[in-house]
């Protein structure tokens, strides 16, 4: 059996789960589920602060993904969809759960991993730090990125990013990245 | 000059800059995937306003959402600002937020911590 993406998604990820999708991420698919999701949140009724904050986190989420992703692999099921991503919104009792998934090459886990770890041992003040150095000094790069994303992430949920990597092959991992979108933050 | 007008979209935000005035408003959502395409001429536009501003100039944030590629762009169009606020012509950036938008209030004080422009943050009561 061919390696499947969801396998590795543990069990309590598969209750209360208000979206999934996997595919190419493009502009129109973004645009879908930032509405889907947030008419979904306005139909129960969840207060503003955390449904800006719920939005805040998909729209750097899906283009973290849009601009960022590496191209499938060769032997990967999906071969049509250019910047394949996969996105999960779940419903938990304190809030919302966003998990992405992507292929990273092998070559660039390191840099990504080194990335979210200095993210992760930041307090919330130096995290805000951070953002501010970036956002002053880093152009925003070729692909597009601002390289301020997760930084961001981290710091509008005040939570820490959970992720791995499961070996795809040589070349390829695959990326998970679960990020909890709370009340109390 | 002409003033620069751009009607919004669910991605992009409604922007209104008159020279004529000195009132610039940016407002909603700026959360498109190429915001530099997006905000390209209004920091050109600014060039042009800089040659000769007014003594004068009010900007107007009231901005719901915007990702990380705009807030760069927005720090560009406020560095234009800051050099009209240098030549020794008055610019007063007013930063809106909703009240239970503490997020969008922590975002106008880090463009207060890093421009060198007034900037007054006025919470939207509903």
């Amino acid at each position: 059996m061919g390696f499947n993406i969801e396998s590795y998604l543990p069990d309590q990820l598969k209750n209360n789960v208000i979206l999934f999708y996997k595919g190419n991420v493009d502009s129109d698919v973004i645009n879908h589920i930032l509405d889907t999701v947030e008419d979904k949140m306005i139909q129960v009724n969840d207060q503003s602060r955390l449904r800006k904050k719920v939005y805040n986190v998909l729209v750097e989420s899906l283009q973290n993904l849009y601009h960022h992703v590496d191209k499938v692999p060769d032997d990967f099921e999906d071969q049509t969809s250019e910047k394949f991503g996969m996105l999960i919104v779940q419903k938990v009792d304190s809030g919302y759960k966003i998990i992405t998934g992507n292929f990273v090459k092998t070559d660039n886990v390191e840099r990504l991993e080194e990335k979210i770890k200095k993210i992760n041992r930041s307090s919330h003040e130096e995290i805000k730090e951070l953002y501010k150095f970036i956002l002053n000094h880093q152009r925003i790069s070729a692909k597009g990125g601002g390289g301020l994303g997760l930084v961001d992430i981290a710091r509008k949920t005040g939570n820490k990013l959970e992720y791995t990597f499961k070996e795809y092959n040589d070349k390829y991992s695959f990326f998970y990245l679960d990020i909890l979108v709370n009340e109390d933050n | 000059m002409e003033p620069i007008i751009i009607e919004g979209t669910p991605k992009t935000p409604t922007v209104r800059f008159d020279a004529a005035e000195g009132v610039f408003e940016i407002k909603g959502r700026s959360i498109p995937e190429n915001s530099v395409e997006f905000y390209k001429p209004i920091v050109d536009w600014l060039d042009g306003y800089k040659e000769t501003p007014l003594d004068k100039t009010v900007v107007n944030i009231r901005l719901e959402y915007f990702n990380t590629s705009s807030s760069k762009c927005i720090l560009d169009v406020f560095k234009k600002l800051e050099a009209i606020h240098k030549s020794k012509n008055e610019v007063e950036v007013n930063w809106y937020y909703e009240e239970d938008d503490e997020d969008m209030l922590e975002a106008g004080e880090d463009y207060e911590s890093i421009i060198r422009v007034p900037f007054k943050m006025i919470e939207i009561v509903e």
